[in-house]
Order: C-alpha cells, then sequence, then structure tokens
C-alpha cells in the first residue's frame, strides 16, 4: 500500500472511531437525558430553555470540541517535541513547556484578560511567551555542545517546571480571593465550555501550530539521523529547528490558555500510535490530531462521569494514567538508552 | 579542459579553540577528484580525514581557499543542490534508529523533492535501483536495528545512492566491520564504480583497503598532505613509517598487482 493511501486508511479509522467517542460523550453525563431528548436536542426540536437543550447544545457540544482540539494539538505538540528533542519521552508537560504557559496565562488573567476576541488573543500571546521562555530555558539548561542528552533534558524540563508552578503560586496567591477557585480548576486542566469567540481564537492558533508541525514531518524523519546526516541530504536544520520549536510552542499555549495545563497526552497518544503505525512522522502527525482527541475525548468523558454528579479534572485522568505509562516507557523501551 | 568533478584548492580549517584541547585543522589542502575516479585519503587518526569530508558537503566554512563541484563554487549551491551530487555514507549512525531499510533509503531522495510530502513513483524507482545495486532489497522491511554491520553498511550505502549523486563520499566504511565485511565493501565500491561510472572518495586509514581500491591516494598528516599520487607512490614504507609513527613493510608484489601494507611487530 503506498503511503498516501495508508494514511488515508488510518485517519479514516480514526475519524470513525472519533465519531463513536464523540455520540458517547454527547449522550452521557451527570444531568439524567434520555438519548431520546439529545437527539431531539440535536435536531432543533428541544423548547428553547429546556433542560436538555442547554445542557446538550451549551454544555456537551462545546465541551466536546474543546476536548478534541486540546488533545489533538497537545498529541501533535507531543511528536514535535520527541523528534525536535529525538528523545522519545520529550513532551510539553515533562519539559516544563506546560508550566511555562500556564505562567503567562495566570500573568495574564492577573491584568485582567478574559474572553473577548482580542483579550483571548492576548491571553494566547501570554501563554505562547511563557511556553517559549520555558523551553528556551530548558534548552539552555541542557544543551552540551550540540547534543542535547536524554536524562539532562527531562531534568531540566522537570526542574524548570517546579519552578514556573511555584511561580503561579506565588501569583495566585497574591489574586483576590473570591477568583481563586476558579484558577485552582483551571490549573488541574479544565476542558469547561469556552465562549465561541474564544473557542475561534483557540481554533486558529492551533491550526497554525498544526501547520507549521505537520508540513515538515518528513524533514522530522530526517533528523532522526542526526542533524548533520540531515544537512547533507539538504535539510536546513538551523530552521527547521525553530519552526518546530514554534509550532510545538504554540500549540501548547493554546490549549494550556483555554483548558488549562493537562499533561502527559503527547506522550501517551504518539507512543501508542507508534506501535501500530511505525515511526513515520507523516503519518504520524496527522494521525495523533485525530487520536488526541480520541483520547482526550475518552478522558473527559470519563472524568465527568466517574464522580457523578460531581466532577473530576481532565488533567487529574490524564496524569493518572501517564505518569505510570512514563514510568513504562522509561523501565522497558528507552531503558537501554538512558 | 573541464572543470575536474571535484576541486579543493588550498583549503584551511580550523575548529575554535576550547581551552586546553587541541585543534584539529586542515592547511592548505589541495586535491582534484575526476569524473568516474576513485580517489582515497588516508592518514592517522585525527589528520583532518573526516574535517575534509565536512568541508566539501558545507557542514563546516574553509577559512580560506576555495571547493568547487564541476567549476562552480560549493558556497553558491543550494544544500538540496548540493545534496543531488554529493551522496556521504556517514562514519557513524545513530544507535537508534526507528525506520526499516526501506525508509531509511527512501531519505536519500529527499533533495530530489523537498517539497514533497510523500515520495514520488520516481523516488521509489530509485531507491529500488539503491536497493538492488547494494544487496538489501530483500531486507527493505527490516528495521535497521536488526541488521547486522555489514549489511547495515549496505543499506547506508544505498541511501547515499537514492541520491543520484556523481560522487559518492565514504567516511571510514569499514571501520567497525568484521574482515569478511570488509572485503564485501570494497567490492561492493568496485562494482559500483563500474557499473554506474560513478565516482568515489574513500577517506579511510584502512591503508589496504585504499590501496586496494583507489586509483589515487592522499596521505594526510596532522592536517597537511603528507603525498599525493598513485598507490604504488604513496604507500611507501619510510613515509608511512613516519606519519604513522611505527614500522611498516610494503609488499610491492609483482607487476599489476596493489601494494600490501604490513605492520612489524616488535618484541
Amino acid at each position: 500500500m503506498s503511503p498516501a493511501k495508508r494514511l488515508a486508511l488510518v485517519l479514516a479509522v480514526l475519524a470513525a472511531a472519533l465519531l463513536v467517542t464523540g455520540a458517547v460523550a454527547l449522550f452521557v453525563g451527570s444531568a439524567a437525558i434520555s438519548p431520546r431528548a439529545v437527539l431531539n436536542a440535536l435536531a432543533g426540536r428541544a423548547a428553547p430553555e429546556s433542560v436538555e437543550r442547554v445542557v446538550t447544545l451549551s454544555i456537551r457540544l462545546p465541551r466536546i470540541l474543546v476536548a478534541v482540539l486540546a488533545g489533538g494539538a497537545l498529541a501533535v505538540a507531543g511528536v514535535a517535541f520527541q523528534a525536535l528533542t529525538r528523545n522519545p519521552l520529550a513532551e510539553p508537560s515533562v519539559l516544563g513547556v506546560t508550566s511555562g504557559a500556564a505562567f503567562g496565562v495566570v500573568i495574564g488573567q492577573s491584568v485582567g484578560l478574559g474572553w473577548t476576541f482580542l483579550e483571548a488573543a492576548g491571553l494566547t500571546a501570554f501563554a505562547f511567551a511563557g511556553a517559549l521562555l520555558a523551553a528556551g530555558l530548558v534548552y539552555l539548561i541542557a544543551a552540551i555542545g550540540r547534543e542535547l542528552s536524554i536524562q539532562t533534558l527531562l531534568l531540566a524540563g522537570v526542574i524548570v517546571g517546579i519552578f514556573f508552578s511555584a511561580a503561579i503560586t506565588v501569583i495566585i496567591s497574591l489574586l483576590d480571593l473570591n477568583r481563586l477557585g476558579g484558577v485552582i480548576h483551571w490549573l488541574l486542566g479544565n476542558l469547561a465550555p469556552i465562549p465561541p469567540r474564544a473557542l475561534a481564537v483557540f481554533t486558529l492558533c492551533a491550526a497554525v501550530g498544526f501547520w507549521l508541525v505537520a508540513r515538515r514531518a518528513r524533514e522530522l524523519n530526517l533528523m532522526a539521523l542526526g542533524e548533520e546526516t540531515a544537512l547533507l541530504l539538504g535539510v536546513g536544520a538551523e530552521r527547521l529547528k525553530l519552526t518546530i520549536f514554534v509550532g510545538a510552542a504554540l500549540l501548547t499555549a493554546s490549549v494550556v490558555a483555554f483548558a488549562g495545563p493537562i499533561g502527559f497526552v503527547g506522550l501517551i497518544v504518539p507512543h501508542a500510535l507508534r506501535m501500530l503505525l511505525g515511526s513515520d512522522n507523516r503519518l504520524l502527525v496527522p494521525a495523533s490530531l485525530v487520536g488526541g482527541g480520541i483520547f482526550l475525548l475518552l478522558a473527559d468523558t470519563l472524568a465527568r462521569n466517574v464522580v457523578a454528579p460531581a466532577e473530576l479534572s481532565v488533567g487529574v485522568i490524564t496524569s493518572l494514567c501517564g505518569a505510570p505509562f512514563f514510568v513504562y516507557l522509561l523501565r522497558t523501551r528507552y531503558r537501554a538508552n538512558l | 579542459m573541464p572543470p575536474k568533478l571535484l576541486e579543493l584548492d588550498r583549503v584551511s580549517f580550523a575548529y575554535p579553540k576550547p581551552a586546553g584541547r587541541r585543534a584539529f585543522a586542515l592547511s592548505d589542502v589541495s586535491l582534484e577528484v575526476g569524473a568516474g575516479e576513485i580517489v582515497g585519503v588516508i592518514g592517522p587518526n585525527s589528520s583532518g580525514k573526516t574535517t575534509l569530508i565536512r568541508l566539501l558537503t558545507r557542514v563546516l566554512e574553509p577559512a580560506s581557499g576555495e571547493i568547487r563541484l564541476d567549476g562552480a563554487s560549493v558556497r553558491r549551491l543550494e544544500r538540496t543542490e548540493l545534496a543531488r551530487r554529493v551522496g556521504v555514507v556517514p562514519q557513524s549512525a545513530p544507535a537508534e534508529c526507528p525506520f526499516n531499510v526501506g525508509e531509511l533509503v527512501l531519505m536519500g531522495r529527499y533533495p530530489h523533492g523537498p517539497g514533497r510530502y510523500f515520495e514520488s513513483r520516481q523516488d521509489h524507482a530509485a531507491a529500488r535501483a539503491a536497493m538492488e545495486a547494494t544487496g538489501v532489497l530483500e531486507l527493505a522491511d527490516l528495521p535497521l536495528d536488526h541488521l547486522s554491520g555489514g549489511e547495515r553498511q549496505r543499506a547506508f550505502i544505498a541511501r547515499a545512492l537514492a541520491q543520484e549523486p556523481r560522487l559518492l563520499v565514504l567516511d571510514e566504511p569499514t571501520a567497525h566491520l568484521d574482515l569478511r565485511y570488509q572485503v564485501e565493501v570494497a567490492s561492493l565500491l568496485r562494482r559500483l564504480h563500474r557499473e554506474r561510472g560513478i565516482a568515489i572518495l574513500l577517506v579511510s586509514h584502512d591503508l589496504n583497503l585504499a590501496g586496494e581500491v583507489c586509483d589515487r591516494l592522499m596521505l594526510l598528516a596532522g592536517g597537511r598532505a603528507a603525498a599525493t599520487g598513485s598507490p604504488e607512490v604513496v604507500l611507501e614504507e619510510s613515509l608511512l613509517s613516519s606519519v604513522f609513527g611505527c614500522d611498516v613493510v610494503v609488499d610491492k608484489g609483482e607487476p599489476g598487482r596493489r601494494p600490501l601494507v604490513r605492520l612489524t611487530w616488535r618484541a
């Protein structure tokens, strides 16, 4: 089968799985609404202010959209960071980039940025600046000569992550106490529905980030041979690294700005897909976009229902899955390299 | 006279000097490789052999002098253009490479269509021909990690051939190989040269491999060309003994056979 056909097949299967997951997420939840009522609401036959209409169209549907978008963006950012650093365990939250972006968002919120189109864009810009700052710091700490050693990079990521988490706590302590509850919920990773304008900004930023990464997927494959070999094959390695760096930071930042710092999606999804599809980034990048959406949607549906009528933050679920998965990868697949 | 395929014209280079470390350098090195010629660069470790390759592939820029391909300075060539003319088999491949042989060889097609997301049908045909030429076609679906040292080396040669270069550059192609694979690589190079008319620049500290395969040799010592000429001229006892710092004996053999270098072991 030609690679193009294989990609089309993979995307078709994943899209079908996403539709099924989306349907499930739409029909289950803490509000007891019958499937028939959900269908009525979807078809526009429910009364304007009825419970089924509000829950289905204003709560569940937007939440599904945010989950799919955030999951896809985080998974693609994970593939990008893994290829960029040639480190299979790299991922936005492990590298501290998520914490940096969260720090940016908290600063943005403390100066009063809200959910209008411009303010949402401003918030993303703060998150992006924070992500770049954290990633730059990690790189500076970990770069020894031309090599990025796997262990040093991970340690640098953890250290930078701890630092920004502490900085966030400082700012929150200075904030108005009445707003604290919302911030803490957001800090755990929270897919609460966001206004359509904010969703538009989110989609736009994630799309730009995805485009930056996806169109260089073939070059990312060549980078796996080492930077010098990639150069010998005609890849402008410096420019490629910068593009991927910016793209991955933007993907991470947009998620953090609108859904909070959700960890480990960029580790779990790309590795699961790699086991199924191999290491070709041209398959992996688009497949991660859809696969990440499926994964985070599943995690969020679980988070909404497992302790109903209360709900867990989705970030708690991903971390509960992600941390053991990280240990598994560390102990089995990459032991030899560490 | 048409310009040579590759010309190094009095090229010098020095690495930025880290404190307390020796800076390896090349000074005033000139070398020509004609179309379809096999030229060897030999010399002890850190004599500048790999630096020479990195200069002619523009990984490094020379401090002075000029490197030309078909008469044009390599500085003016796009990297992809350079990669379509010169294929390099690097000395060491990454320890962990997640791709299979076929995927690796297809990567050699990148410079022929850097804007493409997937390779074209011609790309697949060229990769297949390269794998046939080096005898790794039946290994195409195997992961690189499952190959023996010799198979791995042939896979990397196939990747360089898929670039369809006019000049193939090999950096220590037999360095970590068993004797049997060393012979295999040597005969592969000769066959490629014969069948494809490809020019080869072979960089090696294996004097006998270089003497056996190459038309001409350059002996590097401490970044300078100690001698350039036919194997009979360069593989000379007193010259090699002084450059390598140990006693060697050169068997000149019968006429028509290449000289053979032997170490003499002291008690």
